[in-house]
């Protein structure tokens, strides 16, 4: 099994929502965040003022999935959040050893 | 003995002083909307407290000081209504109870002092807050208002119009915030880090709540319901819409984008403006008024990041500067078809006019910056003035005021009910 996170842009999330619905996936979490990459944020103007912002707002998107499955999530994210402009976000892969449904005390790929 | 009351003058002038009143809670709200989350109390708090304050003097000393027996042409005789007693009998030749005139009044001093702390939030300490509010309103704003508008007051008697507080409130608050940001000094961070604010809808309901209650105050101050009431009202509507017009202009061609808080602070810019000259200019003149005051204080807003100064909600860019342009304007676009019946520059009354206003708005601003600067010294000098750095960083609200304006996390802090009074939780713990 494994954990994918996906750092979005906000406006990209129901986009890819529907993707990952779209392949199959039956659960998510999203959290609202910020942060930087390499671009290292971005310039504002406000109010005759130009800030630097270093957080740009973003959207963290996890999903669990078989592992077999990991190519085809990882198109559905990408192919979705992709703009080809600078701040896109980042999508990775960690290993989960172990998962349980709460209501039902199932474990493993039957919990997915 | 029959009393010459009028009735309508009367009613008039006391929702007009109720009007002004709803500025006080509407500044709170327009200055809190633009702090950071963690300074929105110590923002309501300062211009409530300074009402709270200003209204005790007033009463006790404050009115009589401005409006007492003229000494000098500097100041009112403050023992002549001491505790106001002596203006409880009902005079039957007055056709507007001497009361109504002292709440209505009352409530222009309680508002000019709360205008200052707009320049200070996040990083002062209440106390010392409340301290400067009262020995400001004591030292400037009395003796200010009674040079402007008492009968023996030396700016009053030279001519200068000054309908309903241009000089005496806005100019006068901006000079003082002005001083204060230059002694309480930078909030950490500023210019850096961007601070913008916290809650706009809050802005522009503090604007609305401004804009209704300043009718109260610039057609309250005809202290009549005329025919001169009536143009005053229609002056400071127009101005106002031609005021967030031109700053929203301004805010589009520099910046990108027309904002909620450049509309907002428009509206109170024209207000500003339009506050000395609504006698005495047309309608046709205030839209003048207004949308200069726009234009030119959406451009002042950006001074203090040439001359790093944190006056952090723009009082000097607004009501400074707003006052100022309004209390120049009436000298050039005066009309003697308005009620105040004096010709500007541009309606051939020559500069005459356009010198006494300048005189009149210049001395306040230079007493008012310097009177303000020696207090705000004195104050800092005695560690009463700034919270400490770390303070500043955790919040004005939790470190002043032991409250934090949202308390949105659901888990909640963990904590329990440990029992009544201070050292209860302290007490509780032990005992565990």
């Amino acid at each position: 099994m494994k954990l994918v996170t996906a750092i979005i842009k906000p406006f990209k999330l129901e986009d890819v929502k529907n993707a990952l619905e779209g392949v199959g996936v039956r659960g998510m979490t999203v959290s609202e965040g910020s942060g930087f990459g390499r671009q290292g944020g971005h310039t504002e103007v406000y109010r005759g003022a130009e800030y630097t912002v270093d957080l740009v707002p973003k959207v963290r998107v996890e999903v669990l999935i078989d592992s077999d499955r990991l190519d085809e999530v990882l198109a559905a994210v990408t192919d979705a959040a992709h703009t080809g402009k600078i701040g896109d976000g980042k999508v990775w892969v960690t290993p989960v050893e172990e998962v349980v449904r709460v209501r039902t005390g199932e474990r493993g790929a039957e919990a997915l | 003995m029959e009393s010459a009351l009028n009735s309508g003058d009367t009613a008039w002038m006391l929702t007009a002083a109720a009007m002004v009143m709803l500025m006080i809670p509407g500044l709170a709200f327009f200055y809190g909307g633009m702090v950071r989350s963690k300074s929105v109390l110590n923002m309501l708090m300062m211009v409530m407290g300074a009402t709270f304050i200003v209204g005790v003097l007033w009463v006790i000393f404050g009115y009589s000081m401005t409006f007492g027996s003229d000494i000098g042409g500097v100041i009112g005789d403050p023992t002549e209504f001491l505790g106001l007693e002596s203006l409880m009998a009902d005079d039957p030749e007055a056709t507007l109870p001497i009361m109504a005139f002292v709440a209505f009044q009352g409530m222009f001093a309680c508002l000019t002092v709360g205008l200052i702390a707009g320049a200070i939030p996040d990083r002062t300490k209440y106390n010392g807050w409340l301290v400067f509010g009262a020995i400001w309103a004591v030292l400037v704003y009395f003796p200010v208002a009674h040079w402007v508008w008492a009968s023996g007051g030396w700016i009053f008697e030279m001519g200068v119009i000054d309908f309903a507080g241009g000089t005496a409130v806005h100019i006068n608050a901006g000079a003082a915030a002005l001083a204060l940001a230059i002694v309480v000094g930078k909030r950490a961070g500023w210019p850096r880090t961007p601070m913008r604010p916290h809650n706009l809808t809050m802005v522009m309901i503090g604007a609305g709540l401004l804009w209704f209650g300043w009718f109260g105050f610039n057609a309250g101050s005809e202290l009549a319901a005329d025919n001169a009431s009536a143009i005053v009202f229609v002056n400071t509507f127009a101005a106002t819409c031609a005021a967030a017009i031109g700053w929203l202009i301004v805010e589009k061609l520099r910046d990108g984008h027309m904002t909620t808080l450049g509309a907002a602070s428009g509206i109170v810019a024209g207000l500003v403006a339009i506050t000395p000259a609504c006698s005495a200019v047309s309608p046709v003149g205030a839209l003048i008024v207004g949308v200069l005051a726009g234009v030119i204080c959406a451009l002042a807003v950006s001074l203090k990041y040439r001359f790093g100064y944190d006056d952090s909600l723009d009082v000097v860019g607004v009501h400074l500067v707003g006052g100022l342009v309004g209390t120049l304007l009436i000298g050039v676009l005066a009309t003697d078809l308005a009620p105040a019946g004096v010709n500007g520059l541009l309606y051939g009354g020559g500069a005459e006019q356009l010198g006494k206003q300048a005189i009149g708005a210049f001395s306040v601003m230079a007493y008012s910056f310097a009177v303000a600067l020696i207090i705000g010294l004195i104050l800092k000098a005695a560690g009463i003035m700034r919270v400490t750095h770390d303070d500043e960083l955790s919040g004005v609200d939790l470190v002043e005021h032991a409250e934090s304006a949202y308390e949105l996390g659901e888990a909640g802090s963990g904590g329990h009910f440990a029992g009544i009074g201070a050292g209860a939780a302290r007490r509780d713990r032990e005992e565990i």
